[in-house]
């Protein structure tokens, strides 16, 4: 009997709170992928596919669904750690694939030799290419990612990336710890 | 409240020595005139100004050459009576060596000992008549901007946009070595006074508190003798005790108001305005006198220096013109660097090609022995000296880790944009971690992360309407192609509806008919060229009677109803007949060749 008391006691109270569950999971249901957002604000947007997918978005869906962390060569470093940190795991060192990328770089069409095929404009992921067919096109710097994605479809190789020049707005004081010791057991470590 | 002489204390602070009392004994010169100058159009981080003279032109001292289309340019006036030689890119004073757009004036030799001055603003004696709108077109024209920090243009300062009650005036001079404002105000009071007096009257404010440190007692007391001598009641002079910075913008207000700053904001939201001696006395110039900010003093001091002191110096004038006036080259083996500004919070020059701007104060040239190179940092040992000497109260000891492990959001929950960078924490650490270039770092990376935040927003929306748009074109496409499709589909079942349903009526004969007439036509043919099968030639001798009995037929119907036509089915008759005739005499032709017995 009293066997069957608590049972009957746990049967009501495992309802109860199976309701509630239930009546939560739909009441306070997430649209979409939270996950995926944490993911994509970390990508540095660059829309170059070098990871493989055909955008940031689409691999921060990869990674939600497990893939590696490290393929994102625009991001750095600085990117897979960034990741590491969100989704727990260990940081991978880049893929060594991956080209090793100088960063603030643009895209510029020498524009005397553009034919005006249209093929950048359509390869490009952000529209930062303007033009129309037959006729010039041109970069919007402002917009340009510096992805390298015109460069293969242009079939006059008249893409060059151009590394911006440091301007006093670009410009920012460097580092001063150049190989310093962090505590003093390292020091050895770094003067040997 | 600032009317009692009640000071409050700067939070934290340090005493490095002062070595003032190389500059600050000697009176105000005037250096020559330089060959050249360089009037870099843009001044620190504002927007450049545009030129208003082209290369080729003769400018005389204090003509404007180049005005801002933006509020935070400053106007620029020639500093020399010469030529512009070239409008091209130069090094100018900031520390990471960037040419930026300058006009390059050489002197003309025909003005080399009298220096031709314009007029074109005129001195206003009785600036106290004058409407305040005057006096603030005034300021702006003459070029004026902040001569003791950042260079900020000084007429914003009066746009009026808030309310003020009380003007600061600085002539704290915390800085080490520097000691221009120092002179400034002995030799300079009364015209300082008046720039105080404008001042106050343009921002309509009550009164003036003019702070000095102690440790100029010549300055007091001209400043003392100045105020006493215009008698008036808001002008409050305020001796406060030597600290390093007390100088700062916020640390003078709290020590002069007890108020503080919050932070990110400026004086102006807590009703004050802070304004350097130096700037005062430059607005009094151009108010009164109608001179353009074309010079300012500059202490030229370190032990390389043979002759320390402060000199009236033409902005624009290169530094190693500079140097070369005062018995220096920069081949000097003893001179290790030149510093602009003080050894706190001064920058080491990229190169002596650089041009005295608005806002340089100090051009420090020590020897080696004086300012060996800084040690090498040793771990910090945690002994929070940095964290009593910060005049903000940061925790600059956390800000250390964060900014060597990179934490840049941890660094901004600790403050470190309050950071005034004044160097406190970096003179005082034992270990000589160069701390506030880490800050300085810190803050660049947190800009720069910003700056690529914002771009990485723009690029996904772009990426993610492109994306859109790129989704929409195909599901338009599928649209049409299904309405194709649907449309496509319908006719043919419109046309096989037709065929099923309309069988047995005229739709049927008239195809049955043409048909009919097809074959016949084909027979016509084969009967004219008789080379086809014995069955063809048949066919056609009977289509031919056929035709020639119906034709008959109707010949009769229409002669019994005397129709029109008669003779054209005459015709048409003699013709079918003669046809008929040509058929059979064509299939007993190939009865006759091939010999068929049927």
């Amino acid at each position: 009997m009293t066997i069957l008391t608590a049972v009957l006691a746990l049967l009501v109270l495992a309802l109860i709170f199976g309701a509630i569950l239930g009546y939560a999971a739909i009441r306070f249901k997430t649209e979409g992928n939270p996950l995926v957002e944490s993911i994509d604000n970390l990508l540095p947007q660059t829309q170059c596919g070098q990871c493989g997918y055909p955008g940031c978005r689409p691999y921060a869906v990869a990674i939600s669904d497990g893939d590696a962390i490290n393929k994102c060569p625009p991001g750095g470093m600085a990117t897979v750690e960034a990741l590491a940190d969100l989704l727990d795991i260990p940081v991978l060192p880049l893929d060594a694939e991956a080209p090793d990328v100088e960063q603030n770089r643009i895209a510029v069409i020498r524009e005397d030799e553009c034919i005006g095929c249209t093929k950048c404009i359509q390869a490009c992921p952000v529209d930062a290419i303007l033009g129309a067919a037959k006729l010039m096109h041109t970069v919007i710097e402002s917009e340009c990612t510096g992805c390298d994605l015109c460069l293969e479809p242009c079939p006059v190789d008249c893409i060059d990336m151009i590394s911006q020049p440091v301007t006093l707005t670009r410009w920012g004081w460097q580092s001063p710890l150049d190989q310093q010791s962090i505590i003093a057991t390292d020091r050895e470590g770094v003067h040997s | 409240m600032s009317r009692s002489d009640k000071l409050w204390s700067l939070v934290g602070g340090v005493h490095p020595p002062e070595n003032k009392g190389q500059s600050n004994r000697q009176p105000l010169q005037h250096l020559p005139l330089s060959e050249t100058v360089v009037l870099p159009l843009q001044q620190s981080n504002g927007i450049p100004a545009e030129p208003t003279v082209a290369v080729g032109d003769f400018v005389v001292t204090g003509q404007l050459i180049a005005i801002g289309k933006h509020p935070i340019a400053t106007r620029l006036h020639a500093t020399l009576t010469g030529e512009v030689i070239a409008i091209e890119d130069h090094v100018f004073a900031h520390p990471s060596g960037i040419s930026v757009p300058s006009i390059i004036i050489k002197r003309s030799d025909l003005h080399a000992s009298t220096d031709t001055h314009d007029s074109s603003l005129e001195p206003w004696y009785n600036w106290e008549q004058l409407p305040v709108d005057a006096l603030l077109m005034r300021i702006e024209a003459a070029g004026i901007s902040g001569l003791g920090g950042a260079g900020f243009p000084t007429h914003i300062k009066y746009l009026g946009q808030r309310p003020i009650h009380t003007l600061i005036v600085n002539g704290i001079e915390c800085e080490p070595y520097i000691t221009a404002d120092d002179r400034l105000m002995r030799e300079h009071a009364a015209e300082i006074i008046t720039g105080i007096q404008i001042a106050l009257r343009m921002l309509s404010a009550q009164e003036a508190i003019v702070g000095i440190e102690d440790n100029k007692p010549e300055a007091i007391s001209a400043i003392r003798t100045a105020i006493t001598a215009v008698n008036d009641a808001r002008l409050v002079l305020k001796v406060i005790p030597t600290r390093y910075p007390s100088g700062g913008e916020k640390q003078l207000l709290y020590i002069l108001t007890g108020e503080e700053v919050p932070s990110g904001d400026i004086p102006a939201s807590l009703g004050y305005v802070i304004q350097n001696v130096g700037t005062l006395f430059a607005m009094q110039q151009a108010v009164q006198l109608g001179q353009p900010l074309i010079e300012r003093v500059v202490t030229l001091t370190g032990d390389a220096v043979a002759a320390p002191g402060n000199y009236w110096i033409r902005i624009g004038t290169p530094i190693d013109a500079v140097l070369e006036m005062v018995g220096l080259t920069t081949q000097d083996t003893d001179i290790q660097r030149i510093i602009m500004g003080g050894p706190m919070m001064g920058f080491t020059l990229p190169n002596a090609q650089v041009p005295v701007s608005k806002t340089t104060n100090c051009l420090l040239i020590p020897t080696k022995q004086e300012m060996p190179d800084n040690p090498e940092a040793d771990p910090c040992i945690r002994c929070g000296l940095c964290e009593q000497a910060c005049p903000v109260s940061l925790l600059p000891q956390k800000l250390y880790w964060n900014a060597i492990n990179r934490e840049w959001d941890q660094a901004q929950l600790n403050s470190i944009q309050d950071c005034i960078e004044c160097g406190a924490c970096s003179w005082v650490c034992p270990s000589s971690i160069p701390l506030v270039q880490h800050y300085r770092f810190t803050k660049a990376e947190i800009k720069r992360e910003a700056v690529e935040t914002v771009k990485a927003n723009q690029s996904r929306i772009r990426f993610e309407n492109r994306q859109l748009r790129l989704e929409k074109e195909v599901a338009e496409k599928e649209i049409k192609r299904q309405a194709r499709a649907a449309q496509a589909a319908q006719a043919q079942s419109v046309k096989a509806q037709t065929g099923d349903t309309q069988l047995d009526t005229s739709a049927k004969d008239a195809i049955l008919a043409s048909v009919a007439r097809a074959k016949a036509k084909k027979n016509s043919q084969v009967a004219v060229e008789p080379k086809d099968s014995l069955e063809s030639l048949q066919g056609a001798v009977t289509v031919a009677l056929q035709a020639v009995e119906k034709t008959k037929v109707k010949l009769a119907a229409a002669q019994a109803g005397g129709l029109p036509s008669v003779t054209a089915l005459t015709t048409a008759l003699e013709k079918l007949e003669k046809r008929a005739q040509v058929a059979e005499v064509a299939l007993a032709t190939y009865i006759e060749k091939t010999g068929d017995p049927s």
